[in-house]
């Protein structure tokens, strides 16, 4: 068997967002190429942006990703309000978090139950498990409508929310919308508990990496809207500082870069938040945690699941703390001449880390424009994960299970393949 | 004996992923829904089989790469309706802003290492200019209203509702102030298509056209209306140019503009 010529191709990778595709020639024995393709059509937004008013910003890179759009409005504004020397007040602080919760629900409920259960039960997709399960499914996507519920509530809808401004939100929502919604979120409360204990008890395959995690930190909460960047290694630097650690490059390969740390792979999203700031969790997600019998840090990736349900958890205690103490405001964003300047936006996507970068004009109009989303910060690492986690289950394995596993060593990173393709600029123009 | 469900298809071309969503985001309908059609392809959910034969396909995305062009014409192939979903599929997307731009040719290389590697049309079309199309289905996102609506109607033999009327209408109907009138806010929703529920007026700012153009939208007069309001030519140009700059008129009137600036 050792000396088998093995080649899988992929070509249309299922239940990930966007289009990916995976290569593996197998020769005596060792993997001899590995490639991780992201062939989805460039959009090019980052040139889209230039010459747009700051104001048009939010609207537009919201359509980068219809999964994550609250990510890419916030770490825009965010970077915007940096150049115009806008402070959010605490109104408008508050908000952004509770937004952006909906979006964290919302977006690991889907993850967990329509697109990565399934591999570890034994399914196609989810409405076959939803056959055996009903329950199961029917309460993710319960969870996962009350995350858009949230959404909703500030931004009229949840996929391309319309409520975000350069400054704040444009409306307070009313007492009485916020009643409700903190009615519907206490209800769901218990599902969120039962459900991190159901992802513990599903059979997740044993396996430890050596790994670098990446993430936001601040200072008194679990990062969601800021933070500086943090990592498992020590690093601790200010977002502006990005470019004197990581480095893309352009693979052949793929219409996405990838994104190093002096070199090396390394992971953002909920595993690597959790590892880095359990000590921020709220406390009646950390007891949880405890109930699940798990230990963080956990450097086995397949906890991914366990660490997208416990932040579900997580987010759902903050949106119901943040709503009980909800009261309208008349004053939901503020505004600022447009002035020259450059300025840096980070935020955690469901995924992790989404950096922005923004060069404005005295007249507000786009400079330049740079981002960098978390699956392009991953794609290093679930190549060098599949390299691992592939010849440790065996690449003597029928072709079928080999495909099976390596499928579901990437659908675990929840890869946003529509992200990762359409910007990332290269060429950074310095001037002298 | 048991009639054969009736079988559909979603696929995705350019594309942010939001419109199938509308699947995906309908909770208990999308069980339902899977009860009464059978799903034979729907890459992000998990079901492959791009060449099914199937009743109704659905399209996401624009074709704005080579092999686009050969993959739409295999879903026309393979389905008796095909619905396209979305700005992108309907007008060529946001991703269209590079359409009759000069210096677009130049961007990929200004973006990629080895744009040799990256294969992309010079323009983003929307699926109509490859193959015919048998409903529109308009919005940035497109709704689950409009989608589970669309494939209902279908189902039981009935020429869907897709509503042309502009965002107005909807305003009216929901009782808010015309932002236009109380604030001189360059609302885009006189020539706008319903379908959002005014969402942007009710949250008190000026539409922005994500649902394209209204059935007969006068295009012109509201971009001398901007113009008499304080927009200058090029912010009057950007109104037209953003989420579906590619739709008629709003791609004449929008180029008017932004060449006479």
């Amino acid at each position: 068997m050792s000396n088998r010529t093995v080649n899988l191709n992929v070509p249309v990778l299922a239940r990930v967002e966007g289009e990916g595709a995976l290569d593996l020639s197998i020769a005596n024995g060792e993997i001899a190429e590995l490639r991780l393709r992201i062939f989805e059509p460039p959009r090019l937004f980052e040139k889209f942006l230039e010459g747009r008013s700051y104001l048009e910003v939010p609207d537009m890179v919201a359509r980068i990703c219809g999964i994550c759009p609250v990510a890419y409005q916030i770490s825009a504004v965010q970077a915007l309000e940096s150049v115009l020397g806008i402070e959010p007040t605490p109104w408008i602080r508050d908000m952004r978090r509770l937004f952006y919760c909906g979006e964290w629900i919302e977006s690991h409920s889907l993850h967990i139950h329509l697109l990565a259960a399934p591999d570890f039960l034994g399914f196609a997709n989810a409405i076959d498990m939803a056959g055996k399960y009903p329950d199961i499914v029917r309460r993710g996507l319960k969870i996962q409508e009350a995350g858009n519920a949230i959404i909703s509530f500030l931004g009229g809808r949840s996929v391309h929310p319309v409520g975000v401004r350069v400054g704040g939100f444009w409306h307070a929502p009313s007492t009485a919308a916020a009643a409700k919604l903190l009615a519907e979120l206490e209800a769901l409360l218990p599902e969120a508990e039962a459900l991190a204990l159901w992802t513990v008890s599903l059979p997740l395959p044993d396996e430890t990496q050596d790994f670098e995690c990446v993430s936001l930190g601040h200072a008194g909460e679990y990062p969601i809207t800021r933070g500086s960047i943090v990592s498992s290694r020590g690093l601790d630097i200010g977002i502006a500082e990005f470019d004197n650690e990581f480095q893309e490059s352009h693979a052949p390969h793929s219409t996405a870069l990838h994104c190093h740390h002096r070199g090396q792979d390394y992971l953002v999203g909920p595993l690597a938040r959790m590892n880095l700031n359990l000590d921020q969790l709220p406390s009646a997600t950390r007891k949880l945690l405890e109930a699940c019998g798990m230990r963080f840090p956990s450097f086995n990736l397949f906890h991914s699941i366990v660490a997208r349900a416990l932040e579900i958890h997580a987010a759902l205690v903050e949106a119901i703390r943040l709503l009980r103490s909800y009261a309208p405001t008349d004053a939901p964003y503020l505004e600022a001449a447009p002035r020259a300047g450059v300025g840096f936006g980070a935020s955690e996507a469901p995924r992790g880390i989404l950096w922005h970068r923004y060069e404005l004009d005295g007249s507000g109009s786009i400079v330049s424009a740079r981002i960098v989303p978390p699956t392009s910060q991953n794609q290093a690492r679930i190549e060098a994960d599949l390299r691992a986690s592939l010849n440790r289950f065996g690449l003597d394995q029928p072709e079928h299970e080999i495909r099976q596993h390596a499928e579901t060593v990437i659908r675990n990173y929840d890869p946003c393949i529509s992200c990762a393709t359409h910007f990332l600029k290269l060429n950074i123009k310095k001037k002298a | 004996m048991k009639a054969q469900r009736p079988r559909i298809a979603v696929h995705k071309f350019a594309s942010c992923d939001g419109c199938q969503l509308a699947f995906l985001n309908a909770g208990e309908a999308l069980l339902t829904l899977a009860q009464r059609v059978e799903i034979l392809h729907f890459a992000e959910a998990g079901w492959l089989d791009p060449l099914a034969k199937v009743d109704i396909a659905f399209v996401e995305g624009s074709i704005s790469a080579p092999h686009d062009i050969e993959r739409i014409r295999a879903v026309r192939e393979s389905a008796k309706f095909l619905v396209t979903i979305g700005a992108c599929a309907t007008a060529g997307g946001l991703q269209a802003l590079r359409n009759g731009v000069k210096e677009a040719a130049g961007w990929v290389a200004d973006i990629y290492a080895s744009p040799q590697y990256i294969e992309s049309l010079p323009e983003s079309r929307p699926v109509s200019a490859h193959v015919k199309v048998d409903l529109e289905i308009w919005g940035c996102p497109v709704t689950i209203e409009q989608v589970l609506g669309a494939t209902a109607s279908l189902l039981n033999g009935v020429t869907p509702v897709n509503p042309g009327e502009p965002v107005c209408v909807e305003c009216k109907r929901r009782g808010h102030a015309c932002i236009m009138v109380t604030q001189n806010a360059p609302c885009m929703g006189p020539v706008t298509r319903t379908g959002c529920g005014a969402l942007c007026p009710g949250v008190g700012r000026a539409c922005y056209g994500c649902f394209g153009p209204a059935e007969l939208p006068n295009a012109v007069s509201m971009a001398k209306h901007f113009e008499q309001a304080g927009l200058d030519k090029r912010e009057v140009a950007r109104r037209f140019l953003f989420i579906t700059s590619a739709a008629q008129p709003f791609a004449d009137v929008g180029r008017h503009y932004k060449e006479n600036e």
